[in-house]
């Protein structure tokens, strides 16, 4: 039996692992990838101690971090439950069954889908999620960015430097995303923001040829090639049981990030902890498995 | 046997350097090609597996979409 499991490897999962790994708890941590999150983020200028970094070189910093300790990670796998028993917890997965004496779920978030016509049809086909992936396969193409804050607009400072024009869709008024981040497109002559826009079907052939976008009421037909959504992301707390969340999905917790049941813990973005920034991210992992680590050794 | 392995890329995919990284590691040789600034490879890689998203990996005529070790590991005889 674990002393602890760690679900996610986001900055939250990685920075409760180092924790862990100093207190020399005997833990496992699990999942899909490392660096979560961070992995789609392209300019990162809010870290401390860096003026500038990209989110993919943050993520080496991590990994070079998370490596320094002989720590056992099972990448690639998923989480499909979290059951509390008598005197431990079982973590299933889809290849194993684990048990541990305390969980930390730092499963981070996922972005959200907007359920349009032609969205899933042509998900890698022209959809994407992921502009630092995938802006590069969009060169000398025209392009939507469907979002406003500071994600869609990141993604619309990676496409203006390769693609041929960058629409930017909005359902607000006005974008939300950092002033000093809208400063950087607003004056690019590639960029055209439609504001109060949603988006509304997707359709191609075998690739995106085009959208139907609803403007402040009208429908519209606008010739791209390519599709980012950057609307926002969902708590990925679906595998959790009886762990009390929110209405949208993120698991309450206290501020020693204790989740209504003992042993459990969350930290992160799958949390209701409002600022869902990467150090954020990282303070909140610290948290966790400090709070872990007492409770197991209390309960010894 | 040694097997021709070519990894369609573009310069800012994490997981495309994750991808190299790992073949790396296991002393695999490798043709990394860059979609993102050579068009031709671009519609190459597109016709191959039929979606846009990166990394894809040739191993002898199996396409695999995404890093995904275990499948790379298997294609390759890779130890885990």
């Amino acid at each position: 039996m674990y002393d602890l499991i760690i679900i996610g490897a986001g900055p939250a999962g990685i920075t409760a692992s180092i924790y862990a790994a100093r207190k020399k708890m005997n833990f496992l941590v699990i999942s899909k990838d490392i660096g979560g999150q961070t992995n789609w983020t392209k300019n990162i200028e809010n870290y401390t101690g860096y003026l500038f970094i990209t989110g993919d070189d943050l993520v080496k910093k991590f990994s070079e971090h998370l490596k320094r300790f002989n720590i056992q990670i099972k990448e690639f796998e998923s989480v499909t439950a979290v059951e509390k028993e008598e005197d431990f917890i079982k973590v299933i997965t889809e290849k194993n069954e684990y048990k541990t004496k305390a969980v930390i779920i730092a499963s981070g978030r996922t972005p959200r889908k907007l359920g349009v016509k032609g969205e899933e049809e042509f998900r890698n086909k022209g959809v994407a999620y992921c502009a630092t992936c995938d802006a590069p396969m969009f060169a000398g193409k025209d392009v939507l960015v469907v979002g406003g804050g500071n994600a869609a607009i990141d993604a619309a400072i990676q496409l203006m430097k390769i693609a041929n024009k960058v629409y930017i869709a909005d359902i607000d008024s006005q974008l939300k995303a950092d002033p000093i981040m809208v400063e950087k497109i607003k004056n690019n002559e590639k960029v055209r923001i439609y504001n109060n826009s949603s988006l509304k079907e997707i359709y191609g052939e075998k690739l995106v040829s085009g959208v139907k976008l609803d403007i402040k009421g009208k429908t519209s037909d606008l010739k791209v090639q390519g599709v980012f959504i950057e609307a926002g992301s969902v708590a990925s707390s679906n595998f959790t049981k009886g762990v009390l969340k929110n209405e949208a999905g993120e698991i309450f917790v206290d501020c020693g990030c204790r989740t209504n049941i003992e042993g459990i813990f969350a930290c992160g973005d799958v949390t209701n902890v409002p600022a869902k920034q990467i150090v954020t991210a990282c303070g909140e992992g610290t948290k966790a498995t400090l709070s872990a680590f007492n409770y197991i050794t209390r309960k010894k | 046997m040694t097997k021709n392995v070519k990894v369609y890329s573009t310069e800012t995919c994490p997981y495309c350097r994750r991808a190299k990284e790992y073949l790396n590691e296991n002393n695999i040789v490798f043709e990394n090609l860059d979609v993102g600034k050579d068009q031709q490879k671009a519609q190459e890689m597109i016709t191959k597996s039929g979606q846009m998203g990166v990394p894809v990996l040739d191993i002898e005529g199996k396409i695999i979409i995404g890093f995904n070790k275990e499948k790379i590991a298997k294609e390759l005889g890779i130890q885990q």
